[in-house]
């Protein structure tokens, strides 16, 4: 596939606000109307191919730091980036718009095989390939972090404030607000001492 | 019981979007423990049922919460556990949004930014296990489960496709009885 590929053309700007074109209030729907229906499995690398390769609204670069601010902030880090990209663009309406689109199909589709599940939940196959995808998906989420890990390529102190959470939450079912609360000050904190030293 | 009952999804997943750093994949376990060991709305089967569900649609992994308010209160559900998961969070995006436009260069900015990706990453990673234990049931699933986390780490073609491997893996899995049902 060439989606490692960028193009040429966007180097003229590099990650300088000239570089972004505008982008209009209905390019921002229907690009993020789009999204939300190919987002199988974790939307993020669809919103990549349409914002950056086929809309080509910002470059990888500027993508990558909104995906990564994203990250950090709560919420699904792809929202968080709809909700930036909105608003650089056409402020409060554009975050509207892009959230309405990100959202309407999936809802729609989500409850329409809810219902449909109710009706077919007692066929077996039906059962089965449910369980199926689930477990699928849960290998999506581990391996997802693995490979973030894998790139983030994160120090060995970060190791260690990583594995802390994923103990407490993910194998001793501490409830998660008192945990982020005390993990992320401390956090921050070794990674001031850390970059002095 | 409608009023009440829409007053407390707010309540929840309002909650849960201010501190869910890392999406709805980190804070699946919390989701969870809210859902069905502090309010009883459901067990764990209907919960698993619905993560499924919510997985095999494409989106935000987020719509669970709406799938959540749907299964408990219909339409108005759906809208009241929407709005509470995303309202929080996409107000903190937005003041976020102005305030990195304007202090960008800040040390403390890049420190911060810097301390909070470890813990995200511990939390998606919690997530992955936990989803795990909702999720798998036997060897079969385990199996899946593991050979779809390999396929995200090794190739780099669409998970989809091991998404589909592993639905379909375990249709034969059922038909050889070697899947344990729920």
């Amino acid at each position: 596939m060439g989606g490692t590929m960028t193009d040429s053309e966007d180097t003229a700007g590099d990650e300088s606000e000239v570089a972004s074109r505008a982008v209009s209030k209905s390019e921002l729907f229907f690009g993020f109307l789009k999204i939300g229906l190919l987002g199988f499995g974790g939307i993020a690398p669809w919103a990549r191919r349409v914002i950056v390769e086929e809309r080509q609204w910002v470059t990888d670069k500027e993508f990558a730091a909104i995906l990564g601010v994203g990250q950090i902030l709560p919420g699904p880090h792809t929202m968080n980036a709809a909700v930036m990209l909105g608003d650089r663009f056409q402020g409060v309406t554009g975050v509207l718009l892009c959230l309405v689109g990100q959202m309407v199909m999936p809802l729609v589709i989500v409850t329409s095989l809810a219902v449909v599940y109710q009706r077919f939940a007692s066929i077996p196959e039906v059962r089965a390939a449910l369980i199926g995808a689930a477990a699928g998906a849960a290998g999506l989420v581990l391996g997802t972090a693995l490979k973030m890990t894998q790139k983030i390529k994160p120090s060995r102190l970060a190791l260690v404030v990583a594995a802390i959470p994923f103990v407490a939450i993910g194998l001793l079912d501490w409830p998660l607000v008192p945990v982020v609360v005390t993990m992320v000050p401390l956090s921050v904190a070794l990674a001031a001492v850390e970059r002095r030293a | 019981m409608s009023f009440a009952m829409l007053f407390r999804i707010a309540h929840v997943f309002a909650i849960l979007s201010l501190v869910s750093i890392g999406g709805a994949n980190a804070v699946l376990p919390e989701i969870r423990r809210q859902v069905v060991e502090i309010q009883g709305w459901m067990n764990d089967a209907s919960f698993a049922d619905l993560f499924a569900i919510s997985h095999a649609a494409p989106g935000p992994n987020i719509i669970m919460v709406s799938l959540i308010g749907w299964q408990l209160a219909g339409l108005a559900g759906l809208m009241v556990a929407t709005l509470a998961i995303m309202i929080p969070s996409c107000s903190l995006a937005f003041i976020a949004s102005r305030a990195i436009a304007r202090w960008s260069d800040r040390r403390w900015l890049q420190l911060g930014k810097e301390g909070i990706v470890p813990v995200a990453l511990g939390l998606i990673l919690a997530s992955g296990v936990a989803m795990m234990r909702t999720a798998d049931r036997d060897g079969v699933t385990i199996g899946i489960s593991l050979f779809t986390a390999a396929f995200v780490v090794l190739s780099k073609r669409n998970p989809l496709w091991a998404l589909a491997a592993g639905t379909c893996a375990s249709v034969i899995a059922l038909h050889f009885g070697a899947l344990k049902m729920g």
